[in-house]
């Protein structure tokens, strides 16, 4: 079950603002979704190890070699807030 | 002599290496030459986290690791992969950083410091590998900040982040285990430990067998040094006071050398650490031994030789294999002079000159130091004229030679020091009455003249024993 203060506590650490009524109908909401994948823990997994990777593949490497980075005005081109090349924010502590 | 450890202080650090030596960063291919260069200009769609780009690891940064690895004695693990570790800060502009967590690349290691009772073990629990993020800054002074300043120029760089046991019992032992791995990792040829942000440390401290704080933001080895002795300080009187030491995480304030206490919601972090899936696991074994044989002679190893090969004591082979470019230049030098008269003249007068200029020893050349040494082992010169060419060489250029010729440094003959010590007695005869009645500093009056009188280029103790030779007559 998840409990309206975890749903509080998850909205705080994606920085998001999450009011009472809301977090209420999240809660619901998170726990249908939680229910249907609820559904997995009736297959028998016993003695089955974990998959992290649907590929069974391991070592896909690349070689130290440079290409080209993006220009700066590309960099910057999906932001209003800049200064000076750089990205600008509100103050962060 | 044992340690006796009075306060029970316990240190462990974790130090971030970014390995800048590498062409590329650690999952794209832009360059990491950008320390130069104007903010976001070194960055893609990988490093910048836009949708639908996909990292790809630089194989030569797993090379790395696993040669720090074996370098601190670490074993290295079978296979390896990658986590996200999610926290919403806009230092990683994808909101989760890529980084080990339940198998880091390296781990079970230790490595020998010179400690406050002789050599000490400090243990490595791990290393493992992990992105840098990028760098924020702040307009105006931190209070009254106007905002942030983004440059995701640093953002996906390797770094290898070296956890040790908490293991130090002083501020001084942590200073030193710093500067041995800053050794080891120059050793490696892995990073430019000039460059800046190159190596930064966390430290963990506890007193008394009490809970640890951790303090962030040491920006240098003798602010790491500082900031421990600050905060042991503080634990101590805390416990006097009655206080107890609780968990938390303090900030160094370098300027005023204190550590400040970071009360935020900030430090019950919950990252939620999964794997990430989008890098395939590295099976990393089977590169072990190739990686191993590219392993350099390291200073514990270089030291016992220089010991053993040139006869040196303990201290001169320690002090010149603690930077490496030190070790090659003394090497270099040993095989054209005497290796022990090399060792004086690199590590103790050599060394002291370029300290005190704040120089490295690129600033001299072997050419130049054995010139020198030929010299004084020659005879031509005396020993504080080759202290005065090195001088002279680094503080105005020069080739050893030229500087003999131009200050007419060249010993004088023989016979003008004879003259000159003669001269001395004939026109000071209450110095040699006061000399011959007992009183031996009359004596250094004496040599005083007889080197005003050859211009220094006598050498000094050459002229004492021919005065005293004389006034015996």
């Amino acid at each position: 079950m998840i409990t309206k203060e975890e749903v509080e506590h998850v909205g705080w650490l994606a920085r998001i603002e999450i009011d009472e009524k809301e977090s209420d109908a999240y809660a619901e909401k998170l726990n249908s979704v939680l229910d249907y994948f609820g559904q997995l823990d009736e297959v028998d997994t016993e003695g089955v190890e974990p998959t992290y990777h649907v590929a069974d593949i391991v070592n896909v490497f690349r070689k130290d070699e440079v290409t080209e980075s993006m220009p700066q005005e590309e960099v910057l081109a999906n932001t209003e807030h800049k200064q000076e090349g750089n990205f600008k924010t509100p103050k962060i502590m | 002599m044992v340690y006796e450890n009075p306060d029970g202080v316990k240190i462990g650090l974790e130090v971030h290496v970014q390995l800048n030596k590498l062409n590329t960063k650690l999952f794209c291919c832009c360059s990491t030459d950008y320390h130069d260069s104007e903010p976001n200009t070194h960055v893609c769609p990988v490093c910048l986290g836009l949708p639908g780009s996909l990292p790809v690891i630089n194989e030569k940064a797993v090379e790395f690791a696993i040669k720090i690895g074996l370098a601190l004695n670490c074993s290295i693990v079978e296979q390896t992969q990658f986590h996200r570790k999610n926290y919403y800060y806009p230092d990683l502009p994808k909101g989760f950083q890529t980084t080990q967590y339940d198998y880091p690349i390296a781990g079970n290691g230790k490595i020998i410091i010179e400690g406050e009772d002789g050599e000490h073990l400090v243990g490595i629990t791990r290393a493992h590998m992990e992105e840098d993020p990028g760098r924020l800054q702040h307009i105006g002074s931190i209070d009254r900040s106007k905002g942030t300043l983004i440059n995701y120029n640093r953002s996906g760089m390797t770094l290898i982040e070296i956890v040790s046991e908490p293991d130090m019992r002083s501020p001084k032992e942590a200073r030193r285990y710093l500067d041995k791995l800053r050794s080891i990792l120059d050793y490696l040829d892995v990073f430019d430990g000039d460059l800046e942000g190159a190596m930064r440390v966390d430290a963990n401290v506890s007193v008394f067998g009490g809970e640890r704080v951790e303090v962030k933001n040491i920006s240098s080895f003798k602010g790491a040094e500082r900031a421990l002795l600050y905060e042991i300080m503080r634990q101590k009187n805390h416990i006097r006071r009655g206080g107890e030491i609780t968990m938390e995480t303090r900030h160094f304030d370098e300027a005023r050398g204190v550590t400040i206490s970071m009360r935020t919601k900030e430090e019950e972090h919950d990252y939620r650490y999964f794997p990430e899936p989008d890098l395939v696991p590295l099976r990393v074994a089977d590169r072990v031994p190739k990686v191993r044989e590219t392993l350099p002679e390291l200073p514990d190893a270089k030291k016992e030789r220089f010991m053993k090969e040139y006869g040196l004591a303990d201290t001169h082979a320690r002090a010149l294999t603690t930077e490496i470019k030190v070790a090659e230049f003394y090497e270099e030098v040993a095989s054209k002079v005497d290796p022990k008269t090399a060792a004086v003249w690199v590590s103790d007068i050599l060394k002291g000159e370029l300290n005190y200029r704040d120089l490295t020893i690129d600033a001299f050349t072997v050419e130049d130091i054995v010139a020198i040494i030929e010299l004084i082992t020659g005879n031509k010169i005396t020993e504080q004229s080759g202290i005065e060419i090195i001088r002279t060489v680094l503080d105005h250029g020069g080739r050893p030679m030229d500087i003999v010729n131009e200050k007419g440094l060249l010993k004088v003959e023989d016979d003008i020091v004879a003259t000159a010590v003669e001269e001395a007695i004939n026109e000071n005869p209450e110095a040699v009455a006061d000399y011959l009645g007992g009183k031996e500093k009359s004596l250094n009056f004496l040599v005083g003249k007889v080197m005003q009188k050859t211009k220094g280029r006598a050498d000094a103790r050459e002229a004492r024993e021919k005065l005293i030779a004389k006034l015996k007559e």
